[in-house]
């Protein structure tokens, strides 16, 4: 009679031992004051916050550091005007190239394709359809920003992915791309506006043929 | 029309149908190669035309019926152009579509687009899954049948063996009492325990043998406390990383983009995943497997709905949030200092190397122990990325004169001292 009890409580202890290590709770901790601590955490849960949320947007009218405040608001004028009136201001370099493409690599290319030929993987797959060629669209650097800021139809805002300064090393990337896709020479040798607009009147068809 | 091989009479019935709409309404229908529209229809409207769901411009099946063909290539072509000419059909679509502009298709041609509008005037495809859930029901049934009955035979088989092996022991023993054979058998078992007991070798062993055990036992209990390798919460929505960064090769970068640039890999606010699931309302038929389903994957999208306030019947945002209270798995006790950036981007470290095969994880789960005696190994085998990476060539190259050694691991570059992550 004694053994079957020994045995009951062995049994008992080792399954109640065993049942801790469940894998949907985080585990027991020595000493919990040191683990966690009175301040607030990232991505925290607390009285204080709006929605409980420590993760916060910033308030209206704020910038973060380092940002610049940009001029256009998400209408069809300033996308107009954005694409006419906005420069690079950072100086066509491969460093500045180097991390384009490794931006792009990382945001754009998913959709866009690596080459910008708007073969991504995505779109192989039929998750997204009729992402175009860069080839194919009339776009400036000052568009392209634009875009990556606001999104454009179904593409979303990449401006929380990225900063300032990577988003015009993607733009001066993608214009790149582009170049290559119509089979020019990038950095263009001559200035900028002939070959914007001579850019413009090839057919696409054409482009397209080249590549 | 071309020829196409039909595996199933549903497919082959629409054809028919569609066929005999085209032979009948050849008037209104513009006449076209739907195969050809299909391709220019996904290469070129698909961004922003869906065909049974309204997407950022409006669901385009039977659109020839709303609209003559005349207007639809004018509209196509260029339709700022049409709205300006005073068109009243132009004017109100714009109106209705908050004023967005569609891009304009000067190259595609009248027959292009007549290609296209064949494509979209195909009648809707019969719901192919009806039929192909229900042979996955019955055959998962099939295997559960089978199943139990082999278990339920199994039972029988045991059950049977039982009474047999009663029925044997009684008989042998009746014709063992019949035979006059004295019956007894119970001495052995206790004899047994008190011999142990007497021989005290024996039992000195094996209290030893026991009280090892036990010690060690104890040791990795205690071990183990406080490390949560292997944790794997449930979480309000549930994110399937395998579908996202396996099979879609999305980089880890794309969601967690803060892990390139400060202390924390931060957890993607809504927004971002809206950057594809604006588009992406319900997921496609063959991404349901046998675990989750089809429609378990679409109800998981609409909770990032409701949560964001996304109202995906009419394409905007109503403004009502919610936060998504995510379970954090991966966290360091706070007496430790941990950047992310210093490993992603100065050291280059690929986040499986911590994290494990995260794309392959349909529930994330923590890979790592996360102890110290494993972030102090890691930083002893793992030599300094210097290619690419002007970050530490000065330092690396001053410490390895001093140390005579041509690579320097983390350890050696200071990766041991305490105040490095305890401060």
């Amino acid at each position: 009679m004694k053994k079957i009890i020994h045995i009951t409580v062995l049994l008992v202890a080792s399954l109640t031992l065993v049942s801790c290590f469940q894998k949907d709770k985080p585990n027991y901790q020595y000493f919990p004051q040191m683990y966690i601590s009175p301040s607030y955490e990232t991505y925290g849960e607390y009285e204080l916050f709006p929605n409980q949320m420590e993760a916060m947007t910033p308030p209206e009218n704020t910038i973060p550091r380092g940002w610049k405040p940009f001029d256009y608001k998400n209408t069809f004028e300033d996308r107009a005007r954005a694409k006419d009136e906005l420069k690079n201001p950072l100086s066509i370099s491969s460093k500045n190239l180097d991390n384009g493409k490794k931006m792009y690599d990382l945001y754009c290319a998913v959709c866009h394709g690596a080459k910008g030929d708007g073969q991504g993987i995505l779109v192989k797959r039929e998750k997204f359809l009729g992402v175009p060629s860069y080839a194919d669209r009339d776009i400036t650097e000052g568009s392209t920003y634009y875009t990556i800021m606001y999104g454009l139809n179904t593409m979303g805002s990449h401006a929380s992915q990225t900063n300032e300064k990577e988003r015009w090393q993607i733009t001066m990337y993608v214009q790149k791309l582009r170049a290559n896709l119509k089979g020019e020479e990038f950095p263009p040798k001559t200035t900028s506006e002939e070959e914007v607009t001579n850019a413009e009147n090839n057919p696409v068809v054409e482009a397209n043929n080249q590549h | 029309m071309k020829k196409v091989n039909y595996r199933n009479l549903s497919s082959c019935f629409s054809f028919l149908l569609l066929a005999l709409l085209l032979t009948f309404s050849a008037t209104t229908f513009a006449q076209g190669d739907p195969a050809a529209g299909e391709k220019l229809f996904k290469s070129n409207c698909a961004a922003c035309h869906k065909l049974d769901k309204k997407a950022v411009g409006p669901a385009l099946r039977g659109v020839s019926e709303k609209y003559d063909t005349e207007w639809l290539h004018d509209w196509i072509r260029d339709s700022q152009a049409l709205i300006k000419s005073g068109d009243a059909k132009a004017k109100q679509i714009f109106e209705d579509y908050n004023k967005s502009v569609m891009t304009s298709f000067p190259q595609l041609s009248n027959e292009d687009i007549d290609n296209i509008l064949a494509y979209t005037d195909q009648p809707k495809p019969e719901p192919k899954q009806t039929e192909a859930s229900s042979t996955t029901v019955t055959a998962n049934n099939d295997a559960g049948v089978t199943n139990t009955i082999i278990l339920v035979a199994l039972t029988m088989v045991f059950l049977l063996l039982v009474v047999l092996l009663y029925l044997v022991n009684k008989t042998l023993r009746n014709i063992a009492v019949a035979n006059g054979v004295d019956y007894e058998g119970k001495e052995e078992g206790v004899s047994l325990c008190k011999a142990f007991v007497k021989n005290q070798f024996l039992l000195l062993v094996s209290a030893i043998v026991l009280l090892l055990v036990s010690a060690y036992l104890m040791f990795a209990y205690f071990m183990q406390v406080g490390v949560d390798q292997g944790y794997q919460p449930v979480q309000p929505i549930h994110y399937s990383h395998k579908i996202h960064a396996g099979d879609n090769k999305i980089d880890c970068n794309y969601c967690h983009s803060s892990a390139r640039r400060s202390k924390t890999s931060g957890v993607p606010s809504l927004n971002v995943c809206m950057n594809c699931h604006k588009n992406i309302s319900e997921v496609a038929e063959d991404t349901g497997n046998e675990e989750y389903s089809k429609e378990f994957y679409d109800a998981e999208i609409a909770k990032l709905y409701d949560a964001v306030g996304w109202d995906a019947e009419n394409m905007q945002y109503t403004g009502e949030t919610k936060p998504v209270k995510w379970i954090r798995i991966h966290n360091l006790p706070d007496f430790v200092y941990f950047n992310h950036s210093q490993h992603v981007t100065v050291a280059g470290i690929e986040c499986q190397k911590c994290h494990g095969q995260v794309e392959e994880m349909e529930i994330m789960e923590q890979f790592a122990p996360l102890t110290m005696g494993w972030c102090i190994n890691c930083h002893k085998e793992t030599n300094i990325k210097l290619k690419d990476n002007k970050y530490y060539e000065k330092i690396h190259k001053e410490l390895s004169k001093k140390y005579g050694i041509e690579k320097l691991t983390a350890a050696e570059m200071g990766g041991l001292e305490c105040g490095k992550c305890h401060y």
